[in-house]
């Protein structure tokens, strides 16, 4: 299955390892994913106010190129788009519900990018999650893993993008299991979290570092006191600022423990045997003895320090 | 010259004045009596002084140029844009971590683009505009550096964009950063700088330091030109 | 005790601006405090959400100038929540957009400067607090 992928800026900078991941563990169950071979930055947040047409310009313009590729023979008559980044998946999915229902806002958008083509509203974004779950099925990934990731204990992060609002959610805001049910399907234990969809603080991590370590402290000891041993995200600001942001978190509450912070695909790679391509070392809280304990992966003798 | 004999109108700063079709904006507004004192630099296209923005009669389109680059149209109004106030952060090319996300930390309003395409719209060079600043938000330096090559600096990006953002700044900055860590040291230029701290060239040096004004002159037109030898080319 | 308040125009007004900009009917609001019990960042708060939603119905400007609206992190958490289906982030945006729109900025660029960070935040910084 070919698809076209919006990698979103984050992961060609801090966040290689998610989608270097992804891509070794879609290769796994059949699915490529091709980059969309132009892009822009679709804006991280959505739009708010009802007059500000401005801002939808960008996420448009990727779905744009969807249709381009199609256009091009790139694609045949494929119009998913699948993007990795849960903020990035919001806001396209959010533009797009737009201009599919609003076709004057649509009419305005194409009058105004006037070097591109119009876009017909015949994208559909998804989430790499809802693939897995909705077209391959997570009972199928679980058939193809190399390496059961027995005994890992996996508290699912859902933060914030990925399940609301409701009409661009992949699951119950209130009660989603996605994340749960991909955890099974590695054959690692899911671990409950009363702060799993809890906001870590998004974007005041600029300017306000201190009100994301607390949420921060709060998220990680919720999954720590059930018993995880890791945390898994899909969100590369999440990720920012429940792994990056735990050197002040500690700063700010002594008695906090570090815990390492996975992109759900550096998971799937281990379980796949792709551990070359998890990239394990952009961690920030470094995840290589834990997993090495619990013999998932070979210890080595020098990380090369 | 047979365009002559043809007049267009053409507005400066809202007032009419009848100019000779063929030629380029900066003739026709010095033909209509303006004397440049600044806003003209090399008059072929290089220098990016002469930045121009005009509207046509009955088109809404509101246009760029660079004005010894462009003809005169009739029913232009025209208005010379010598300068464009643009913040240029200073730093220090040797102090500078190439690994950290450097573009952001220096010019962090890049992340403002909105993706609306006017600077690649109003750049008079052709150039992808609003590609170069994407790549910059990804820190992308190879690909900024080789999408912005040919800026001129002439900054009508920079005047139009909506998010305020230097597109010439941040893109040097790119490529200095690109320059100095990631582009091959080309070897040619290190054998040359060796050769010249050897002394190699002191004597010619010498010689050439007593020559009269008009010896020099014929020199210059004299010279041999040195081929640069095939694989030594800077990339792309 | 019995509160009397004065609505006069200029607070009719101001209302009917944040119903415009947010899309949000905003005396749809029963101040049932669902979204104050939801929202992450009440803690940090001068103003709890329903209280500004209350500012907004009795057309009190003063809420523009509150912290509350910026501490707003447009999680939805209250969205899915409002038994009245308000979007409350709409409504929040609305009031952070009244300044933002008269090219005020809420972060100083320079504080910005001092941390290597990854385009996710600073994308989604800059267009929440950039006017
Ligand atoms: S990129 Fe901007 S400054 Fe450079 S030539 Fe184009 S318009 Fe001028
Ligand atoms: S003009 Fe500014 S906001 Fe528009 S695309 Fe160019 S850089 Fe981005
Ligand atoms: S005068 Fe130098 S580019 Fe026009």
């Amino acid at each position: 299955m070919k698809l076209p992928y919006f990698p979103g800026c984050t992961l060609k900078q801090t966040a290689k390892n998610f989608e270097k991941s992804a891509m070794a563990s879609a290769r796994r169950i059949g699915i490529e994913l091709v980059e969309l071979p132009r892009w822009n930055c679709c804006g991280a947040v959505s739009s708010l106010t009802s007059d500000d047409i401005m801002h939808h310009v960008a996420p448009i313009r990727d779905l744009v190129r969807v249709q381009q590729m199609n256009d091009d023979g790139i694609l045949n008559n494929e119009y998913r788009l699948v993007v990795l980044c849960s903020m990035c998946f919001n806001v396209l999915k959010r533009s797009n519900m737009l201009v599919t229902k609003d076709a004057e806002t649509l009419n305005k958008i194409n009058e105004f990018m006037d070097t591109e083509p119009d876009y017909e509203g015949t994208v559909e974004v998804k989430h790499f999650l809802e693939i897995l779950r909705d077209e391959i099925g997570f009972d199928k990934i679980k058939e193809k893993i190399k390496k059961p990731l027995h005994g890992l204990k996996v508290s699912p992060y859902y933060g914030c993008t990925l399940l609301r609002p409701r009409e661009i959610g992949i699951d119950d805001p209130e009660a989603p299991t996605i994340m749960d049910d991909f955890i099974k399907s590695l054959e690692a234990t899911p671990v409950d979290n009363p702060y799993k969809s809890l906001c870590c603080g998004s974007y005041h991590t600029v300017g306000n570092a201190e009100v994301v370590a607390h949420r921060t402290y709060k998220i990680i000891e919720g999954a720590r006191r059930n018993g995880a041993d890791v945390i898994i995200t899909s969100c590369p600001l999440c990720a920012f600022n429940l792994d990056n942001r735990q050197e002040l978190t500690k700063k700010l509450h002594p008695d906090f423990e570090y815990m390492p912070i996975l992109y759900f695909t550096q998971l799937m790679a281990l379980a796949f045997g792709e551990e070359k391509e998890a990239g394990f070392d952009e961690n920030f809280v470094n995840p290589v003895p834990l997993l090495e304990e619990k013999k998932l992966l070979k210890k080595v003798v020098s990380r090369g320090e | 010259m047979e365009g002559n004999k043809k007049m267009i109108t053409i507005y400066i700063m809202g007032k009419a004045y009848k100019v000779p079709f063929g030629l380029t904006i900066m003739k026709a507004v010095e033909y209509a009596g303006y004397r440049f004192i600044r806003g003209a630099g090399c008059r072929a296209g290089f220098c990016g002084a002469c930045a121009t923005v005009y509207r046509k009669k009955g088109d809404y389109k509101f246009r760029t140029a660079l004005a010894c680059q462009t003809t005169a149209e009739d029913g232009m109004y025209l208005a010379q844009l010598p300068f464009v106030p643009a913040n240029r952060e200073e730093y220090n090319i040797e102090n500078i971590d190439p690994d950290k996300n450097v573009l952001s930390e220096y010019y962090p309003e890049i992340n403002r683009c909105v993706s609306c395409n006017t600077c690649t719209k109003s750049c008079p060079q052709e150039l992808d505009v609003m590609d170069f600043i994407q790549a910059a938000i990804r820190g992308d330096y190879k690909k900024v550096s080789s999408l912005s090559f040919d800026c001129i600096q002439c900054g009508l990006c920079t005047a139009r964009c909506p998010a305020e953002i230097t597109h010439y700044h941040v893109a040097q900055l790119a490529r200095r950063i690109y320059g100095k860590y990631y582009s091959p040291i080309p070897k040619h230029l290190e054998k040359r700088v060796g050769e010249i701290k050897k002394g190699k060239f002191d004597k010619e040096i010498e010689r050439l330091k007593k020559m009269s004004v008009d010896e020099l002159k014929k020199a210059y037109v004299k010279r041999k030109i040195e081929r640069i030898p095939r694989g030594e080319v800077r990339e792309e | 005790m019995t509160e009397v308040i004065h609505i006069e125009k200029k607070n009719v007004k101001f209302l009917q601006k944040v119903v415009e900009l947010s899309g949000e009917e905003v005396t749809m609001c029963e101040q049932c405090g669902i979204c104050t019990t939801s929202c992450p960042m009440a803690e940090e708060m001068d103003v709890s959400p329903a209280g500004i939603m209350r500012a907004v119905q009795i057309g009190d400007e003063s809420v523009v100038e509150s912290k509350a609206i910026w501490f707003c992190a447009s999680c939805f958490t209250c969205t899915v929540r409002c038994p009245r289906g308000i979007d409350l982030a709409k409504v929040t945006e609305a009031l952070r957009q009244l300044t933002l729109r008269k090219n005020v900025d809420h972060i100083d660029l320079d504080e910005v400067k001092k941390e290597s960070l990854p385009a996710i935040a600073l994308v989604s910084a800059l267009r929440k607090f950039t006017g």
